[in-house]
């Protein structure tokens, strides 16, 4: 039996950081060999989701992912498979050959997240702007088992043009529920370019706390600085809480990173996977 | 229309930005909407020439097509173009009342349609789509085959004051028509003549099913091949003129059996002229994750399962 202090245990720092090099490269080698997949807003994502899963953050048990009492990881941004399927064999829900399967015909890991598959996955997406309703869902009904149970749900800044978002955060704060995080990998791109251009958000914060929630603002690059705004959203009672991560689309790989409209949904060369395996472990 | 293959390789979807320019160069009053895929739809080829007529709404759609219906209440002809899983997906309703209900003129330009879309995955492939649209009373829904059939049908809708929806695809295709070909909506085009079975096919399977006609051909099974690009209104006389004069009918297409081409034709026969039928389409089930190709092997999408449908239709005659 794995105890909840186990589960739960942090990682340090220079492990964290280790740990989220390894989901980067993931990153890259997946969308390479798929020739196809979403490499920029899953780079964006890393920091949050190491920070989630080996930073003491989630109680979850890799060995058991349907333990009734774990807290559940929705990936709202449902395209950001590479991440996810990265964090989720880097902590051990199946094992890492699975990855360069990616997006293969009969593959456990579909191009956009599906429920159960792999293990560790929680809700089926793709389709933008449902995450934070479903999360809300789950919430309810956690609070009606009388469960401690956590949801933490990751957002994309173009998925918040979606108005069922906001919907769903008018209904959070309704139902008073404050086992709820909502995270927003703010990386400032979506799928046609910047979003000052396609559709402006701002100001972000403002909104979110207009709607009734609690708003931390970090690093979400600094794996410390995200382990500890993701935990004071925990620690935080009487409302829904919202970590806005400053991030940037395509971190770790220079060529993603200068040129994110390019790198939203494409696979990399085999010349750029080599330089992009370089910068990320250099 | 003629059909003799000329054209290199081209997918559906590459018709819209050029037929946007062009009406827009011949001084039809059109707008253009896009909900964060544009590069994808093509139609952001639009604004390089009139920026001021195309707007990007983000990843919106719902509010994008009541905003094309505000705007057709204007006078535009307007058009509104995501990906088929998100439109009608992500905005059923909006369409139901604003577009469909108020008779707007907008044409809704759905891309990445069927399991073409390959190895994006179920969410993202839409086999439902056009029992959605067909569903809509008024709504014209139109599935082109080719890339010169597609543009054709988006010159026509803009020529036509009514809510339309096409549906066009990922994947290069070959080219089944000449460049000079027209688009009537609501009849079907014979691409070829015969007295054994007719194959009733749109979209991405007409292709394969010319292909399956060849097959059935060396075995002295004589097809006749039905391009029925328009779902709505359907060309029922076409169709009940093929169930007499052939006795066998298989349909074909990239959607789910339920709902879409095989359904309406089935409609057809059983109202008015029963006769054995077959259907080729997506079995009831959602798309996966895979090369375009793949999948259509997966989903039976090929030239041998419809020839095998017609070789057990006209086993029934
Ligand atoms: C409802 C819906 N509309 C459109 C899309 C197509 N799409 C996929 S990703 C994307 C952009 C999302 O931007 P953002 O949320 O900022 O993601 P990130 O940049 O972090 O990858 C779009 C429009 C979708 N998946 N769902």
């Amino acid at each position: 039996m794995t105890t909840t202090e186990q589960i739960t245990q942090a990682r340090d720092a220079a492990e964290l950081e280790a740990i989220a090099r390894r989901i980067r490269e993931q990153i890259v080698r997946m969308t390479h060999a798929a020739q196809s997949g979403h490499p920029g807003g899953s780079l964006s994502a890393v920091e949050i989701l190491t920070a989630l899963y080996f930073g003491g953050v989630m109680r979850h048990d890799p060995s058991d992912p349907d333990w009734s009492e774990r807290d559940r990881f929705v990936l709202s941004k449902g395209h950001a498979t590479p991440v996810i399927y990265a964090a989720l064999a880097e902590a051990g829900y199946f094992s890492a050959d699975w990855i360069s399967s990616f997006r293969s015909l009969g593959s456990e890991l579909q191009g956009h997240v599906v429920r159960g598959r792999p293990p560790g996955v929680e809700m089926s997406g793709g389709a933008l702007g449902m995450g934070l309703s479903f999360s809300v869902g789950l919430a309810l009904g956690h609070r009606l088992d009388g469960r401690k149970a956590r949801v933490w749900c990751l957002l994309g800044d173009g998925e918040l043009n979606e108005g069922q978002n906001w919907e769903a955060a008018m209904s959070a704060a309704h139902f008073g529920l404050d086992r709820i995080t909502a995270i927003v990998d703010r990386n400032h791109f979506q799928n046609d370019g910047a979003g000052t251009e396609i559709m402006r958000i701002e100001p972000l914060a403002e909104k979110w706390s207009a709607f009734g929630w609690g708003v931390h603002e970090v690093d979400g690059h600094d794996v410390g600085a995200v382990t500890q705004a993701l935990c004071a959203a925990r620690e935080t009672d009487g409302a829904p809480q919202v970590v806005i991560a400053e991030t940037v689309k395509g971190k770790g790989v220079s060529f993603m990173a200068e040129n994110p409209a390019g790198w939203h949904g494409k696979g990399p060369s085999d010349a750029q996977l080599a330089q992009a395996l370089e910068e990320i472990h250099s | 229309m003629t059909s003799q293959a000329a054209l290199p390789a081209a997918a559906t979807r590459e018709a819209y930005g050029a037929a946007l320019l062009r009406l827009a160069r011949e001084g039809y009053e059109i707008v253009a909407l896009d909900a964060d895929l544009s590069a994808s739809t093509g139609g952001n080829k639009l604004a390089t020439e009139f920026p001021e007529r195309w707007f990007t709404v983000g990843a919106a759609e719902a509010n994008m097509i009541s905003i094309a219906a505000g705007l057709a209440a204007t006078g535009k002809t307007v058009f509104a173009a995501s990906f088929a899983v998100f439109m009608p997906g992500h905005c059923y309703d909006q369409i139901r009342v604003q577009i469909a209900q108020q008779r707007m003129n907008v044409k809704l330009v759905a891309s990445h349609g069927g399991v073409s879309v390959g190895e994006d995955g179920a969410s993202a492939q839409a086999i439902e789509d056009l029992a959605l649209m067909t569903a809509l009373p008024g709504m014209n829904v139109v599935v082109p085959c080719d890339v010169v059939e597609a543009e054709a049908a988006m010159v026509a809708a803009a020529q036509d004051a009514e809510p339309w929806y096409i549906r066009v695809g990922r994947p290069k295709l070959p080219v089944v028509y000449t460049e000079s070909a027209q688009f009537e909506l609501g009849r079907a085009d014979l691409l070829r003549e015969g007295s054994d079975v007719t194959l009733i096919a749109c979209g991405l399977l007409v292709e394969p099913t010319l292909r399956a006609a060849e097959t059935l051909a060396a075995e002295g099974i004589e097809a006749r091949v039905l391009n029925m690009a328009t779902l709505k209104p359907l060309d029922e006389a076409a169709i009940v003129e093929a169930a007499r004069e052939t006795g066998a009918i298989v349909t074909a297409e990239e959607h789910n059996v339920i709902g879409g081409l095989g359904s309406a034709v089935a409609r057809t026969l059983a109202l008015q002229a029963p006769t054995p039928m077959e259907q080729v389409g997506v079995a009831d089930r959602f798309g996966e994750s895979g090369s375009w190709q793949s999948l259509l092997e997966r989903f039976e999408l090929t030239p041998q399962a419809v020839a095998a449908a017609a070789r057990r239709a006209v086993a029934r005659k």
